[in-house]
């Protein structure tokens, strides 16, 4: 018999908590691969955040620390200053990134800490019942912004990957999305490249992925891709901000 | 023995300096020795103070609170601050050179010292410092001069030894002051 | 070796490298800012890593971080430092991360002033952060103690896996004294098999947190941790008492304030009144047993601390009533005097308070 797909040796047995259709599964399987095929997930402490993704210490087979919210570029800064030889990433939301993390993440591209960074943005706070995040986009109902986001009130959406690129410590930035699979495909390159860029010692690296929460957005899975594509990808284009190859 | 000095003057004077020196040159003694700064805004405002505790016995409160034994004044704020915190007796070593009024205490042993003058009389008036703190020594007996040159070398390091006659000669200067003063 | 005269915060740094902290993450706050200070020259030199942190928050969580990696890493700060801190300390008690915390007290409460305080014997007793959990907590009265206290509070933060807390008032921190680094017994402790430090395919992976999302899981972690600080309520108690068996008032102080207390029994006792002390080094746990031995001549026990009196607290729960309880104390960055306390001792034993 010939094996044509199997699952990632970078992933637990541990059967995934998320919602039907939520694309947390997909990126985990992204990062998990990407440390399989780098030949490093022995030797990769990772950091799991407050959010949905709160139990991701679960799930990926390598040593994990789980931050307090927003935290998680400190405390794997701590990890990564102890162990400078090891690969330490951390994986956080919209709301543990872009709010109540933004002065950590900002800090962790500023130092140029040699940690990779996976930050989910679905717009939405989804662990704690689909409320308001800082990447809801404007317009978008959800339970504390419930006519939907007012500009006047709350601001435009943020956008971190182009934030996070003017700063001269990151030195890898990308956002990409999971909606198909020809975007899977180059959200697995950029991830594998975040972590080559952690490997050659170049800087602080961050993959923005844009990611779906059918469950709050109140959407069936495939409507929910749609969504993603009609009214994500056009605010939050997708790209390469800064490559440490390219000298950009 | 106790001793419970409060050194005064504005930044760059070296007063703590000379307060780390005589809780040094203490230590090197085995006695009993804390030395307290003061600290925060008003150090950057310009005053600096210490007060530094040289006893026999194990030190109560590092501070000096109406229970100073000396004071070193090097400039008029720092007199007309300090002069409250001694007791009846006490010693007040006043700098001649920048002030120019007397203590309003009438209960103190009072000692004049041109500390600057005498230091400028040296070649350097950055001594000044080590003037009174000589002046005050020969007032107390607290510590042997030998004892604060070996503690020079230690707080300023090791490579600061020619840095040592002039600083011997300006303690020297401030003893034979007040010595003067007490043959009056 | 040889005495050495040193600033309290200088000490505390010197102290942390002797006991082999590698690394430090903090932030600057008066009148603690020497200890980043020190680190930043002092452990590079020693192999390790100074990190100045983006803020106090940042700092606490890097110290989770790498106390979770198995390193010996410390913090400072001062008050309202501390009160951000909060969340990295219960988030280390929660997932097991030892670590060393160092406090120079100053006033509060908020912004408070940079003058020396002991306001923050709530927060440094009950936990300080959210949920059950404690710290031990060590009050040094002198430089020689804070060094040998911080020695020590690597060794109990590795032996519990438990933050440790070393509370110093200001003075502590600003003050020069002589000290000597003594060379400290060797603890035997147990290998550090649960940090992250990458699995190299041999284990199972290690995991630190503190999640347990059942109540059930949760519940049997909470008991787990309990026995834990049951055990250091047993074993850790440090406290100095003299006197207490024939005399007529007791004073209870740590840090410097106890000092002072102890020059005003001085004077009390050229009186002829018979003072007794109970001056607790470790302020959790509390050396609630001591008092029992207070004789019954005592006419009352007097607590001094630089607070509104959040000593007393644990001074009633220690006295069981057994006598009256007074308290002299200062704030806002002032000093208790002598003379104030003295007053007191006075009135105390003539029984006119």
């Amino acid at each position: 018999m010939t094996i044509v797909y199997e699952k990632s040796k970078g992933l637990t047995d541990t059967p995934f908590h998320y919602c039907p259709g939520c694309t947390h599964g997909v990126i985990h399987k992204l990062v998990a691969e990407s440390l399989v095929e780098l030949g490093v997930l022995e030797d990769t402490i990772g950091v799991a955040p407050v959010g949905c993704s709160v139990l991701a210490y679960n799930y990926f087979n390598c040593d994990m620390q789980e931050a307090a919210h927003g935290r998680a570029p400190a405390v794997a800064t701590g990890i990564k200053r102890v162990h400078p030889d090891k690969v330490v990433f951390a994986y956080q939301g919209d709301g543990d990134l872009a709010s109540i993390g933004t002065a950590e993440v900002v800090h962790a591209a500023h130092r140029g800490e040699k940690i990779t960074t996976i930050f989910v943005n679905n717009a939405i706070y989804g662990m704690t019942g689909g409320q308001m995040a800082p990447t809801t986009l404007v317009g978008q109902k959800t339970t504390t912004s419930p006519m939907g986001r007012d500009e006047a009130l709350s601001g435009k959406p943020i956008r971190m990957a182009e934030l996070l690129a003017t700063i001269d410590g990151a030195k890898f930035v990308e956002r990409v999305s999971v909606d198909t699979p020809a975007n899977i495909r180059k959200a697995k390159k950029a991830i594998k490249k975040a972590f080559e860029c952690q490997l050659k010692g170049e800087g602080f690296a961050i993959v923005e992925v844009l990611s779906t929460c059918p469950t709050n957005w109140g959407l069936t899975p495939v409507n929910a891709l749609e969504w993603l594509r009609d009214n994500m990808i056009p605010y939050y284009p997708l790209g390469n901000f800064r490559d440490f190859e390219e000298g950009k | 023995m106790e001793e419970k000095v409060i050194m005064a003057g504005f930044g760059g004077q070296g007063i703590m300096a000379i307060g780390k020196l005589l809780a040094y040159a203490g230590m090197l003694e085995e006695k009993q020795v804390t030395w307290m700064p003061s600290y925060g805004p008003e150090m950057r405002g310009g005053t600096a103070n210490c007060a530094v505790v040289v006893s026999d016995d194990s030190v109560g409160s590092p501070l000096i609170s109406k229970d100073g034994t000396a004071a070193i004044a090097m400039n008029l704020p720092s007199m007309i601050k300090f002069e409250k915190e001694l007791v009846p007796g006490g010693k007040l070593i006043v700098n001649k050179s920048l002030i120019d009024v007397k203590p309003t205490r009438s209960d103190l042993d009072v000692y004049y010292v041109s500390a600057n003058e005498l230091a400028l009389e040296l070649g350097n008036g950055k001594v000044a410092n080590m003037v009174m703190l000589g002046a005050y020594i020969e007032l107390t007996k607290v510590v042997e001069v030998e004892s604060i040159l070996k503690a020079f070398l230690k707080v300023f390091g090791e490579n600061k030894t020619d840095l040592i006659p002039l600083n011997k000669e300006a303690l020297a200067k401030g003893a034979e002051a007040v010595k003067k003063l007490q043959e009056v | 070796m040889a005495k050495v005269l040193m600033k309290g915060n200088e000490a505390v740094g010197a102290a942390a490298i002797k006991a082999g902290c590698k690394y430090f993450f903090g932030y600057p706050i008066t009148p603690s800012s020497e200890i980043p200070e020190y680190m930043s020259k002092a452990l590079p030199e020693a192999g390790g890593v100074f990190l100045q942190a983006e803020s106090e928050v940042a700092a606490i969580n890097m110290v989770y971080g790498a106390g979770g990696a198995g390193a010996r890493c410390m913090t400072a700060s001062s008050s309202p430092g501390i009160s951000l801190k909060q969340e990295g300390i219960t988030y280390a008690a929660g997932a097991e991360v030892p670590c060393v915390i160092v406090n120079m007290m100053r006033g509060g409460p908020g912004l408070g002033s940079i003058q020396p305080g002991q306001a923050d014997y709530y927060q440094s007793t009950r936990g300080g952060g959210n949920g059950d959990y404690r710290t031990l907590c060590y009050a040094p009265a002198s430089i020689q103690e804070i060094v040998d206290y911080v020695i020590l509070a690597f060794d109990k933060a590795d032996y519990y896996r438990n933050p440790v807390l070393i509370a110093a008032d200001g003075m502590i921190g600003q003050m020069m004294e002589a000290v000597e680094f003594k060379e400290s017994a060797h603890t035997d402790l147990p290998p550090k098999d649960w940090a992250t430090v990458g699995t190299g395919g041999k284990r199972k992976p290690n995991i630190i947190n503190s999640v347990y999302l059942e109540a059930e899981t949760l519940q049997a972690h909470n008991k787990n941790l309990e026995n834990k600080f049951k055990m250091m309520e047993e074993k850790e108690v440090l406290y100095e008492a003299f006197g207490l068996e024939d005399a007529e008032v007791v004073l209870v102080a740590y840090g410097t304030t106890s000092r002072i207390v102890k020059t005003a029994i001085k004077q009390a006792e050229k009186k002829g009144i018979k003072v007794g002390m109970v001056r607790p080094i470790t302020i959790w746990p509390f050396p609630y047993d001591v008092f029992k031995t207070i004789g019954s001549s005592a006419k009352g026990v007097l607590a001094v601390e630089m607070s509104q009196g959040q000593i007393m607290d644990d001074v009633k729960i220690a006295v069981e009533g057994r006598q009256p309880v007074y308290f002299n104390g200062t704030q806002g960055g002032m000093v208790p005097t002598p003379a104030s306390i003295l007053a007191d001792i006075e009135k105390i034993a003539g029984g006119t308070k």
